[in-house]
């Protein structure tokens, strides 16, 4: 099975000669649904940086997708994450001023390649599909203010596959949800995720949640300097 | 075009903001656009007052002044002129025709022009217009008053009305009220200074003053009845307009009146001395301009305030276009799009006021100040400061919008 994401190599610090990860081979195999965990401060979502393109590795490659992240440009890289990539921030996901049907559907708006893969005749019978299976519908014109932390959740998921994109990231999405949300929000989050066929990664210290998942991966164990940091420590 | 949705929804969500910084450009554009608006305005109906007179005529002094009580009844005459003077430039060869005003009585504020059928035959204003009667004839008798549209309308006087005009001007306590005068025809509307006018014939004038030759009443009055027009000489007249028969001939004219023998004459020519009116007024023009630019720069400064305030609570938005897919220039372009709709829209606003407020405030100020003001329509310079502003904004909006590009690419997915 190819690889959905698979990084070589990889050396990346914010400011340069002081590096913060580093990473020998990591592979996260196509339809998979991973759990990265690790402490905070270990690198999770700068990695997750690395996997969306918003960051540049200083050495090393980094396939995403079947693309080659150091040798696209920028703004390729920014169209390659919009197309193939759905995003779900721990908080405070959407657009405070668009209702819950443009924050869900503005992804298919930004890129043509999204809004081409829609399960729906339109877009809008496709936002109503995705709202429906994820409890929302009767939100979907309310602005999202007035939404509680479940809810909103589950619009970050709604606008993280509609289009159906290759591979979804999840950075803490749970953390702002007590245990009896948490467990609906993974069931859903997991529907949708195989009806997009997508590949899933997962981010939290929670390792509650870890069993579900087809593989689990820990920072730690990925980043080098990581570890050697937490032996000097 | 997705960017300009998420643009104009983003505005409205901070609707208060929003709205008072449009206010604040909007005042700004009317003000500066009000300014030259009013100016072409008066330029505009100060020159659609009379035309086709290629002289105005009057005693030696100013010209300006000469046109000012002439033309717009603004002011006083200082001297008045010998009907014998009159007379022979009104049979000069080269003269098509004349009309002759005699001026100093005012009725309710309104200025008393005493004048002949030449007025009714000759007088034209925008570009040819004649004067009309919507009620009544002409000014024949000795005794009979025409009156201009705005005096029958604010006095609400009618035909066969009785009046007593007054001497002089402003709130004078001398009146002619032993020689009454009876309303025989009202003008139509011309948005010009023949609205706010009364006439009256020559004669009447006259008749008016007769014995009045010390500038005070005299002590036996001769009464109305008995005075008829071949009693009546008339001496003199305050100025008259000249037509003359080929347009060539009027500097070789205007320079015969000029260096007229027997009376001291100025002769102008009503465009040239109105260029110079305006090159008086210019300064004043300059100076409203200048204020009007401060005003619009203070407003540009407000609204960059505002959008620049707001960067910091907008850097969660930021990250999560990012996330969608958003290039960071896609970030830039979004910010430049929200001045660039503010000040679009603030133009707009304050053009529609100035345009509102010129159509509504006409019929006022000409009533009140005597100010002829023509509705304009866009000029170049008002163009150019309509694309000023708008790129002003602009400009402006890169300030936030640079500072919102490199949150987007520092914070990456990390904001808030």
């Amino acid at each position: 099975m190819p690889d959905a994401v698979h990084m070589q190599n990889v050396v990346f610090g914010y400011e340069p000669g002081n590096p913060i990860l580093q990473i020998d081979d990591l592979r996260i195999a196509e339809g998979k649904r991973v759990f990265l965990y690790g402490p905070s401060g270990s690198g999770k979502t700068t990695l997750l940086g690395l996997i969306t393109g918003i960051l540049q590795p200083q050495q090393g490659t980094c396939e995403v997708l079947g693309k080659e992240m150091t040798r696209l440009s920028m703004s390729a890289r920014d169209t390659h994450r919009g197309s193939e990539m759905g995003y779900i921030f721990q908080s405070f996901n959407l657009i405070p001023y668009l209702s819950v049907r443009q924050n869900i559907d503005l992804p298919c708006r930004v890129h043509e390649r999204r809004r081409k893969r829609i399960i729906a005749p339109t877009l809008g019978q496709e936002t109503i599909r995705i709202a429906e299976r994820l409890e929302i519908a009767g939100v979907l014109d309310r602005g999202v203010k007035k939404l509680s932390t479940g809810q909103q959740q589950r619009v970050a998921i709604a606008r993280a596959v509609i289009g159906r994109p290759s591979l979804v990231i999840a950075d803490e999405p749970t953390s702002s949800l007590d245990t009896d949300r948490r467990e609906r929000f993974l069931e859903l989050l997991f529907e949708v995720c195989d009806e997009a066929n997508a590949t899933l990664i997962f981010v939290s210290h929670d390792r509650s949640l870890m069993t579900r998942f087809d593989e689990q991966i820990s920072i730690a164990d990925v980043n080098h300097l990581n570890q050697v940091r937490m032996v000097q420590a | 075009m997705i960017l300009l949705l998420l643009a104009f929804k983003s505005l409205r969500s901070r609707i208060v903001t929003t709205s008072l910084t449009v206010f604040s450009i909007a005042l700004s554009v009317m003000l500066l656009v009000g300014v030259d608006r009013v100016r072409e305005g008066t330029q505009k109906g100060f020159q659609g007052t009379i035309s086709h007179v290629d002289l105005v005529v009057g005693a030696r002094g100013g010209s300006l002044p000469l046109l000012l009580y002439s033309v717009f009844h603004l002011g006083t005459a200082n001297n008045d002129i010998s009907f014998a003077s009159y007379e022979h430039f009104r049979d000069h060869p080269a003269v098509k025709w004349t009309i002759p005003f005699s001026l100093g009585d005012s009725f309710h504020d309104f200025r008393v022009v005493a004048t002949d059928d030449n007025f009714y035959d000759h007088y034209q204003y925008r570009g040819g217009q004649s004067v009309a009667f919507s009620a009544g004839t002409r000014a024949e008798g000795i005794f009979d008053v025409v009156l201009g549209s705005d005096v029958a309308r604010q006095l609400g006087y009618h035909l066969g009305q009785q009046i007593t005009l007054t001497h002089g001007i402003e709130g004078s306590f001398l009146n002619h009220k032993d020689k009454p005068f009876t309303v025989v025809g009202i003008l139509t509307r011309t948005s010009t200074p023949v609205d706010r006018a009364i006439y009256i014939t020559l004669y009447g004038d006259e008749a008016m003053h007769l014995g009045w030759e010390h500038g005070a009443p005299p002590l036996v009055a001769i009464p109305a009845s008995q005075i008829r027009k071949e009693d009546l000489h008339i001496d003199q007249i305050s100025s008259f307009l000249l037509a003359t028969k080929s347009r060539i001939s009027t500097l070789l004219l205007q320079r015969e009146i000029n260096t007229y023998k027997p009376e001291p004459l100025t002769a102008i020519i009503p465009a040239l001395t109105l260029e110079d009116l305006w090159s008086v007024l210019s300064y004043a023009d300059v100076a409203l301009s200048l204020v009007s630019f401060a005003v619009l720069i203070v407003g540009l400064l407000a609204m960059l305030t505002a959008l620049y305030t707001a960067l910091n609570e907008r850097r969660r938005e930021v990250a999560v276009l990012r996330a969608v897919g958003l290039h960071a220039r896609q970030i830039f372009t979004l910010f430049v799009l929200e001045s660039t709709l503010i000040s679009a829209v603030g133009m707009l606003a304050g053009l529609t006021a100035v345009y509102v407020l010129l159509f509504a405030l006409r019929v006022p100020i000409e009533t009140n100040f005597g100010i002829p003001l023509a509705v304009v329509g866009i000029s170049t310079r008002v163009a150019i400061y309509m694309v000023v502003v708008v790129v002003a904004g602009s400009l402006l909006g890169c300030i936030p919008a640079i500072r919102a590009y490199r949150n987007a690419l520092v914070d990456g997915l990390n904001a808030g």
